[in-house]
């Protein structure tokens, strides 16, 4: 038996950068994790993350990652995932640090 | 220290242009990332949770103050103004750019230095004791002969491919700060009838199989050490298992065929091998070790010192915690802590590395070291220059008197950058320091080895700490096991786990418990937490970090 599909984002890490990457609804990579599409349809995610396994100019290791709505966009429902759109915890770099750019 | 020769220099340029025209043909679409992957690994690159990650050897922990400033360079120009020191005496990245890294690579062959064999199933860094060359208690500088290993085992075209990767730490002292029985090879120099050579060491490693390498040879003569070494490669290379990779270390091939069995066929091997080696490995070893002269040492009175420590209370707590004894006298051993309380273990800024890099060259023979404990060396100062060290490293925020102590923890870099790791290791580690620093015991509970891991691979080295800390994911959060009486010197032991873990914000309060139940029932000041636990069992510890179940149980 096959598991039970949780809604989820596609997410990647930028080829150039190595930054954490989300696809959105209108097929773009982007570095703010509240623009990613959220799937709620297995066959659509699964069509999603097919499509962006053939990115490889664009973006490296993709896959699917549990989320859930939010106010704000997709949240995620992993710690993992949650550092990962936050950057690391001992310094403001990653995505804190464009945050703090504004 | 070793300089390149026009050999090492051509190959390393080399390697540099085609791993260039690799990551070239990578951004222009013509290598797939599953082409790309191997070619970048070889080349110490990785790809983390937020960025790419350079991973640059530092053979056996040393470098020149050069070589310091080129790694400072590379974190303010390429990266975010710092450099991360590893647990395998390396210096990682944590965000270059893909399209930097050619340049990064070529920076670094211009004083002498690469990423290969950083990554990957071959023989990676080989390691030794940072204090080499100039700890009193040493038979001989293990580095030369690390520097022959390195060169040996450096694109060696049998063992490229290994079962898995296989580390190789040296000795050269009976006191073991290389923790030498957790390596893949353990090498300790030992004299016999006058004569040097090794106690060879097979078999050990942490991970989640953590075991204590064996002694497969007690007494190998110097000149068969590199024959020797081949023929452990090339029987592990032979009968490693390649269908599990967490069955695939040497150290599952010691138990799976047993001690003897193993012996037993490296000796064939070496057997059979020995007479290919016609003595060119020891012409190589003897030009090696002129570079490893060691530095002409001044006769000097050691007054300044003398009267600092007496004057100066700061600089007395420094120096009775961040100093050791050197083999000259008048000298002695710095170890610059980058541990300051609420800091990440192993991180220095750009700045530090360049004042490291000055004070080492205008007052430590030009050397630094880089240790297992993501500590920075200085081998060789007067003692008439500490005081002026000492006020150098203050005004950089280096000059932390807790060597030893409790908030001298090593840590790997865990979820807050790993891709692997299961938990954050890094604020577990600052927090410990600044609640121990809050409580002021770190100088009452004396000498205490916390280690922590953001994964079961152990690169924290959680298993050999007096308290380790190994961060796991149970129930979709950061859970911390405690193991505790690891030992990683020639006593070598792997901790034992305490019970249940700890959640994120249960973690230090557990620890503070421990050590309340250390202070309480240590026999004396001069009990240290190991030596205790060792007295005492694991009973009162465990009962202090359990309080409920103890309540249950009356």
């Amino acid at each position: 038996m096959s598991r039970r599909f949780t809604p989820s984002v596609v997410t990647a890490n930028a080829l150039l950068s190595g930054e954490a990457v989300w696809l959105s609804a209108d097929n773009q990579w982007t570095g703010n994790p509240r623009e990613a599409a959220l799937f709620t349809d297995a066959a659509q995610a699964e069509e999603r993350l097919a499509w962006a396994q053939g990115q490889a100019h664009t973006i490296v290791g993709p896959y699917l990652a549990a989320a859930k709505p939010g106010a704000d966009g997709p949240e995620p429902t992993h710690f993992r995932e949650a550092f990962r759109r936050r950057g690391p915890s001992n310094y403001a770099h990653g995505k804190q640090e464009a945050l703090c750019r504004g | 220290m070793y300089c390149y020769t026009e050999f090492d220099e051509a190959f390393i340029r080399e390697r540099n242009a085609q791993f260039r025209a690799q990551v070239e043909r990578r951004i222009s679409g013509a290598l797939t990332e599953e082409e790309f992957r191997p070619l970048r690994l070889m080349n110490g690159l990785y790809l983390q949770l937020h960025a790419y990650m350079l991973r640059v050897a530092i053979p056996y922990g040393t470098l020149s103050s050069a070589q310091m400033r080129q790694l400072a360079m590379i974190a303010q120009r390429w990266d975010k103004g710092y450099g991360h020191f590893t647990t395998r005496q390396n210096i990682q990245f944590n965000w270059p750019k893909l399209g930097d890294v050619p340049d990064i690579l070529d920076a670094l062959g211009a004083v002498g230095m690469h990423a290969i064999q950083t990554s990957g199933n071959c023989v990676r860094n080989v390691t030794a004791d940072h204090f080499a060359g100039a700890a009193a208690d040493e038979i001989a500088d293990p580095r030369p002969v690390a520097e022959l290993l390195r060169q040996w085992s450096t694109d060696h075209p049998e063992f490229q491919f290994l079962p898995r990767k296989f580390k190789v730490a040296i000795t050269g002292s009976p006191n073991d700060r290389a923790v030498t029985r957790a390596h893949d090879i353990g090498l300790r120099m030992v004299e016999r009838d006058g004569q040097p050579g090794f106690e060879v060491i097979v078999g050990g490693g942490l991970g989640r199989t953590p075991l204590l390498g064996m002694v497969v040879r007690d007494f190998l003569p110097r000149a068969d050490l590199l024959p020797y070494v081949e023929a452990i490669l090339s029987v592990y290379n032979s009968f490693g298992r390649r269908d599990n990779k967490y069955k695939a270390r040497i150290k599952i091939t010691l138990h799976e065929l047993g001690l003897e069995d193993l012996r037993a066929r490296i000796e064939a091997r070496f057997a059979e091998i020995r007479a290919e080696w016609r003595g060119a490995d020891q012409e190589i070893l003897a030009r090696i070790e002129q570079d490893f002269a060691p530095p002409a040492f001044r006769d000097a009175p050691v007054d300044a010192y003398t009267r600092a420590r007496a004057a100066d209370p700061v600089f007395r707590a420094w120096a009775d915690t961040n100093l050791h004894e050197h083999r000259a006298p008048g000298y002695a051993i710095v170890t610059i802590s980058t541990k300051a309380h609420g800091a990440t273990p192993g991180d220095a800024t750009a700045e530090q590395m360049r004042v490291m890099a000055d004070l080492a060259e205008r007052y430590g023979h030009d050397e630094l070291r880089i240790s297992h404990e993501q500590n920075v060396i200085l081998p060789h100062v007067h003692k008439s220059d500490l005081p002026a060290v000492h006020a150098a490293l203050k005004a950089v925020g280096l000059a932390t008197a807790n060597v030893g102590l409790i908030s001298d923890i090593i840590a790997c870099p865990g979820m807050d950058y790993c891709a692997l790791a299961t938990a954050r290791s890094i604020p577990v580690a600052q927090e410990i320091a600044q609640r121990f620093e809050a409580l002021g015991l770190e100088q009452e509970i004396g000498a205490m080895k916390i280690k922590i891991s953001g994964c079961i691979n152990a690169c924290g080295h959680h298993h050999v700490g007096h308290i380790g800390i190994l961060g796991l994911e149970k129930a979709g959060v950061e859970s911390y096991q405690i193991t505790l009486g690891g030992d990683g010197t020639e006593a070598a032991a792997i901790g034992e786990r305490a019970g249940p873990g700890f959640a994120y914000d249960e973690i230090v309060p557990a620890i503070e418990r421990l050590i309340a139940a250390y202070l309480a029932r240590r026999a004396g000041p001069d009990e240290s937490f190991l030596q205790a636990y060792r007295r005492l069992g694991a009973a009162p510890f465990k009962a202090a970090l359990y309080p409920e179940e103890k309540a249950y149980a009356a």
